[in-house]
Order: C-alpha cells, then sequence, then structure tokens
C-alpha cells in the first residue's frame, strides 16, 4: 500500500490472496478519489493440459483432465466424458448417468463446505481464518467438517478415492458400488443434510455489504432436475443452446496480465457463472427441503449481492445432500457398469456444472482413437471479467475506505467467486494504486 | 519435551508429481512396504479436513512433509506442535493455501490434537513438475524410514535428532 508525494495516487497492493486456489494478484488503482484501473493478475504458469492431451488414447482423458483441479475433479472427468461420449455416439445406461450424478453430488458437497465454512465464512466475521474462527464459533467449523467428509466419502465409495477418483471413466465406472456400500453412508449423510440446514440460516445471518449488480446468469439447465451433470447452456438474456454451439457464442481473449484467457459473450459482454446463476436459472427444480430453507434465509427468486453467494452455496449443499440421498435409495446396481465405445475420426462437446460455474470441453479425435486436437474452458476463466467488473463497481464507492479494510473487503468481492485459479490457468495478490 | 514411544500412524503429505514434494509420501510408501510392527503408514494430499480425520483415532502421530528454507537439501526440521504454531512458511500449503501448518491450528482449536504429535519437515531442493526425489532429499527419506523401522542410527547429519523428535 501506497500514496505518491502529492497524495493524489493511492496503490494498496496485497502481494498475496489468501483463501483460493491458484496463485494470482489483484490491483486496484484510485487517482484523485476515482478507480482508475482493476486488474486481476494470474500469474500461476499456464499449464498446458490441452497440447499434452494431443496423441493420448481417448480412454485416458478423463484422468488426465482430472489432474487439473484437486477439488473438482468429477467436473473435469465429466466434462471430458461427456465430450468423448459425444464424439464416439457411446449412449450410457440411465443406472450409470445416476451413479455419475451420485458421485457429482459428493464433489459439490466438500467443494462448496470447503468454500462456505473455511474459506469465506471467516471473511464476514473478521477472521483472518478457520481455525481463528473456531475459537467462537466452534459447532460451525465442526458441522463444516462434518459436511466435507460426507462429500468425500461419497467420491470414495464410488470413485475408488477421495481425490482424483480412479473408478471413473469413458462409458460408465470400472466397477459399480453394490448397494449395502452406498446405504452404509446414509446416516453419515443425513446428519450431514440436518448440518447443512442449519448452516443456510447460520450464513444467512451474517453480515453483508449492500452491493447489487446486473449480471447476465449463464448456466445449464436440465428439462428435469437441477442441472449438474449435463444440460443445455441457458442465460438470463434468453441464450438457449447446445455443448457443441458454445464457440458461436463465447469467445476467450489474452490480456497482458494474466496467464488466463478472459471469456467474453457474444463478443463484447462479461457473463456470471456459478451458484448464483444456477440458483437464478433453475431454483424452481430444487427439492421441497432446500427451497424451503432457501426461502426463510431471504433469498428471492434471483440474489444479485455475489456477498450472499455464500447463502445459495449453503442452500446447494443441502440440495445435493438431499439428492444424493434420494439417489441413494433409488440405486439399482447399473449392470454392466460401463459401456464400450468403439474410436472413429470425430469431434465431440461435452460440459457440466463445476462447484464454481460451466466447465466445457471439445476434443477432436482420429480414426484410432487418439487426441487430435483438446479445448477446456473453465468457469474461473470465464468468471475473471465479471470479477473485474466487480471490483470496480464495488470499490468506486468505498474509495475513502482506509487501506487496510479496502484490501479486506476486496479480497473479500473476489472469494466470492471461490476462484480457482489452478482450474483457469492456470493465486492471488492484492495491490490497490491510489493517485 | 517428553519423548514417547514411535508413532503409531506415520501420515506422509505432499504431490509425488512435484519432485520433492512427495518426500513426505515416499515415506509413507517405504513404510508401507516395510511393515514396521505397530506403524501404520498413509498417504494425504494435505488438506487439513483429511489430515483431522486421518489422526483422529491415532494415539502418536508423526506427520512428515517437504519443506523449503534454504537450509541443505534433505536436512530434517521436526518440530512439537505442543510448542506453538508451526512457521507456516516452510511448509508448502496444498490445495486452496491450505497444509500442515493449517491443519494443526485448526485441530488446536477443536481440541482435535491427537495425544502425541510431532512434525518432521525434510528440507526439498525441487519443487517442479515431475516426479522422483533429488539425492539428497532420498537419502533423507531412507535415513527416517530406517531409523523408524528401529535400524540403527547412522549419526549423520541431523538423523538422530529426527529420529528422537518422530518418536515423539
Amino acid at each position: 500500500m501506497s500514496t505518491d508525494p502529492e497524495g493524489r495516487t493511492r496503490t494498496i497492493k496485497t502481494d498475496y490472496l489468501a483463501r483460493v486456489e491458484g496463485e494470482g494478484a489483484m490491483t486496484v488503482r484510485i487517482r484523485d478519489g476515482a478507480v482508475e484501473n482493476v486488474g486481476l493478475e494470474i500469474f500461476e504458469p499456464p499449464r498446458f493440459f490441452e497440447a499434452f492431451l494431443r496423441g493420448r488414447d481417448f480412454r485416458e482423458v478423463p484422468d488426465i483432465t482430472a489432474r487439473i483441479c484437486g477439488i473438482c475433479p468429477m467436473a473435469y472427468m465429466t466434462s471430458a466424458f461427456n465430450a468423448i461420449e459425444d464424439a464416439l455416439g457411446t449412449e450410457v445406461s440411465p443406472g450409470i448417468k445416476e451413479l455419475r450424478r451420485l458421485i457429482y453430488c459428493g464433489e459439490w458437497i466438500e467443494s462448496h463446505a470447503l468454500h462456505v465454512f473455511m474459506l469465506h465464512a471467516p471473511d464476514f466475521l473478521g477472521y483472518e481464518s478457520a481455525w481463528t474462527m473456531a475459537r467462537d464459533h466452534r459447532e460451525m467449523v465442526e458441522a463444516g467438517l462434518k459436511i466435507k467428509k460426507a462429500g468425500n466419502d461419497i467420491l470414495r465409495v464410488v470413485g475408488g478415492r477421495a481425490i482424483h477418483p480412479v473408478n471413473v471413466r469413458v462409458g460408465g465406472f470400472f466397477r459399480a458400488p453394490d448397494r449395502e456400500q452406498l446405504s452404509a453412508l446414509v446416516a453419515q449423510l443425513e446428519t450431514a443434510r440436518d448440518l447443512a440446514g442449519e448452516a443456510v440460516a447460520w450464513v444467512a445471518g451474517l453480515p453483508f455489504p449492500e452491493f447489487e449488480q446486473d449480471y447476465d446468469f449463464v448456466a445449464l439447465h436440465d428439462l428435469d432436475r437441477y442441472a449438474i451433470e449435463d444440460g443445455r447452456l441457458i442465460s438470463s438474456s434468453g441464450l438457449d443452446i447446445g455443448p457443441e454451439s458454445y464457440e458461436q457464442h463465447f469467445s476467450e481473449h489474452h490480456v497482458e496480465h494474466s496467464t488466463a484467457l478472459h471469456s467474453l459473450m457474444d463478443g463484447d459482454r462479461t457473463y456470471f457463472l456459478g451458484p448464483m446463476a444456477r440458483y437464478a436459472l433453475n431454483h424452481e427444480q430444487l427439492s421441497p427441503l432446500a427451497a424451503e430453507a432457501a426461502a426463510a434465509a431471504g433469498l428471492g427468486p434471483e440474489c444479485r449481492n455475489p456477498f450472499k453467494s455464500i447463502i445459495v452455496r449453503a442452500v446447494e449443499i443441502l440440495y445435493v445432500l438431499d439428492e444424493a440421498l434420494r439417489l441413494i435409495s433409488s440405486y439399482d446396481l447399473p449392470q454392466p457398469a460401463a459401456v464400450e465405445s468403439e474410436p472413429r475420426a470425430s469431434t465431440g462437446y461435452g460440459w457440466s456444472e463445476a462447484p464454481r460455474g460451466m466447465l466445457w470441453h471439445r476434443y477432436r479425435l482420429t480414426g484410432d482413437g487418439s487426441i487430435a486436437e483438446a479445448r477446456i474452458v473453465p468457469p474461473t476463466s470465464q468468471n475473471q471479467a465479471r470479477i473485474e467488473q466487480d471490483l470496480r463497481a464495488f470499490v468506486e464507492p468505498r474509495v475513502d475506505l482506509d487501506d487496510e479494510r479496502l484490501q479486506w473487503e476486496c479480497e473479500q468481492a473476489i472469494r466470492n467467486y471461490d476462484p480457482c485459479i489452478s482450474c483457469s490457468t492456470h493465486f492471488l495478490d492484492l495491490t490497490v494504486d491510489r493517485k | 519435551m517428553t519423548r514417547p514411544a514411535k508413532p503409531e500412524l506415520v501420515i506422509g503429505v505432499g504431490n509425488r508429481w512435484r519432485r520433492d514434494d512427495g518426500a513426505g509420501l515416499e515415506v509413507a510408501r517405504r513404510l508401507q512396504a516395510a511393515e514396521p510392527s505397530q506403524i501404520v503408514a498413509v498417504e494425504r494430499a494435505g488438506e487439513p479436513a483429511a489430515l483431522l480425520h486421518a489422526w483422529e483415532d491415532a494415539g502418536r502421530v508423526l506427520v512428515v512433509d517437504a519443506v523449503r528454507s534454504g537450509a541443505k537439501p534433505g536436512a530434517l526440521h521436526c518440530f512439537d506442535p505442543v510448542d506453538g504454531p508451526l512457521p507456516a512458511q516452510l511448509f508448502r500449503s496444498s490445495t486452496h493455501a491450505l497444509g500442515v501448518a493449517e491443519a494443526i491450528e485448526l485441530a488446536r482449536e477443536l481440541g482435535r490434537l491427537p495425544a502425541g504429535l510431532a512434525v518432521c519437515g525434510i528440507e526439498g531442493e525441487d519443487f517442479g513438475p515431475g516426479e522422483g526425489l533429488t539425492a539428497g532429499v532420498r537419502e533423507a527419506v531412507e535415513r527416517l524410514v530406517g531409523e523408524l523401522c528401529g535400524e540403527p542410527e547412522e549419526g549423520g547429519p541431523g538423523g538422530g535428532h529426527a529420529a528422537a523428535k518422530a518418536r515423539a
């Protein structure tokens, strides 16, 4: 943080933004009391996954792309097998689809619980970390750990292990868990669901800054249920497309200050992915329990205050716990556990709702089933331009705050998005420059 | 500090695909292969909740992780968390900038530290992408595993100290 000798320019710099995934920085430059520039600088090195997928067999793609992220590997695996199965014309059974939705519920639970209880909630109450928050809010931190473990255990039982599942493949699963294995999760999930209901009420009582924006929400939509593992892409502004049309509407651009690409819709518009977008577009498909909790928490048909995304995440945790229990109660062992795919020269498109928002994949395969070309567009890079817009709008009426307070609130505004910078490149430092 | 008997549980922490960051995992893997009596070894990425769950039913726990302080590669840094927080800057954090140091502080606040806990950091040299440990780190892993398996101490730099702390 610094101020120039004339006192016209004020610079606040945070060289490391904690409680986000990956490596980046934030600079805010204020000149004569007005915001001159805002930049979310992502400097985690590019990771080149799209390049080293070339030449690999199509069957390897889910396991390779899962390595992009330790928090949301199922999102990468799902978008990958959706795209490859699209390319190869593979149709999987309803039982496999249900099991895929169950393991994805596990990922939402563990990822959202980490963010809500360990990373985001301390912001609102002025704690530097979850462990300092635990001194005064031990029950909630304990609840968060139990909820997270319930999600991890779904991944472990269905996927073979809690991080980077090994039981997931193109066409289904290497081995489907038997009913007894899933039934053993029920008591733990029911306890987690009760705790999640209490958590929704708790986060709804946090102090929130007054800040609403006019977002163009974009999320997958499924006619039959709250979209997670597939669907059509819809938006507040009327978009309704399949994954093959994604590139006609969304484009990526290099920006000088970031190793992640910025995404824009229809050439020049930012858009918003993630829990608030899903809630705005699909809330009518929440389970009665989750819908009731959302209403009691004061959420209307949509939420445009990104700080309140913590409430929406908590509602989604409740929903996916409810959904996981439903899926387990109706589980019918899929036999076979996978269907085989025959390689052919083709192109396929796939997506799914990662905890942070829609994740799109495209693969071009050669006749022997090796990958000729891969393209992956993760949610954080799509939200990056929107995060910068939020920062600018948020800082402008708050330029009179002292540097320490402004820095704290800016970091919080970034964490609203639960940014996964490792996914998008590709860590976060904050610089506020006042002139 | 008191030094109770050998650990019942050794938790190796790290990332095998970031070279020396896999040192803790390699200690766990070698212990699993050697099967020393009364020691269970597990591997974890370092995420705090997973560490709390890993040690929740254990009495005496040793956590082994790679560290970076500028010391000679392979040097062992041993800590008793009862003495106070770990120097977090030494320990590479796992995802979302949370790791062993944060897990211990969270456990301390929640009253979920195991009855006996020691942390051993192995100084790494190369944390770049790729598999395999550098020579100095590999030697430190071998020395620590030897001590935990009850082999006579060689008296190498830090070796005896590590063994004593590891039994904390």
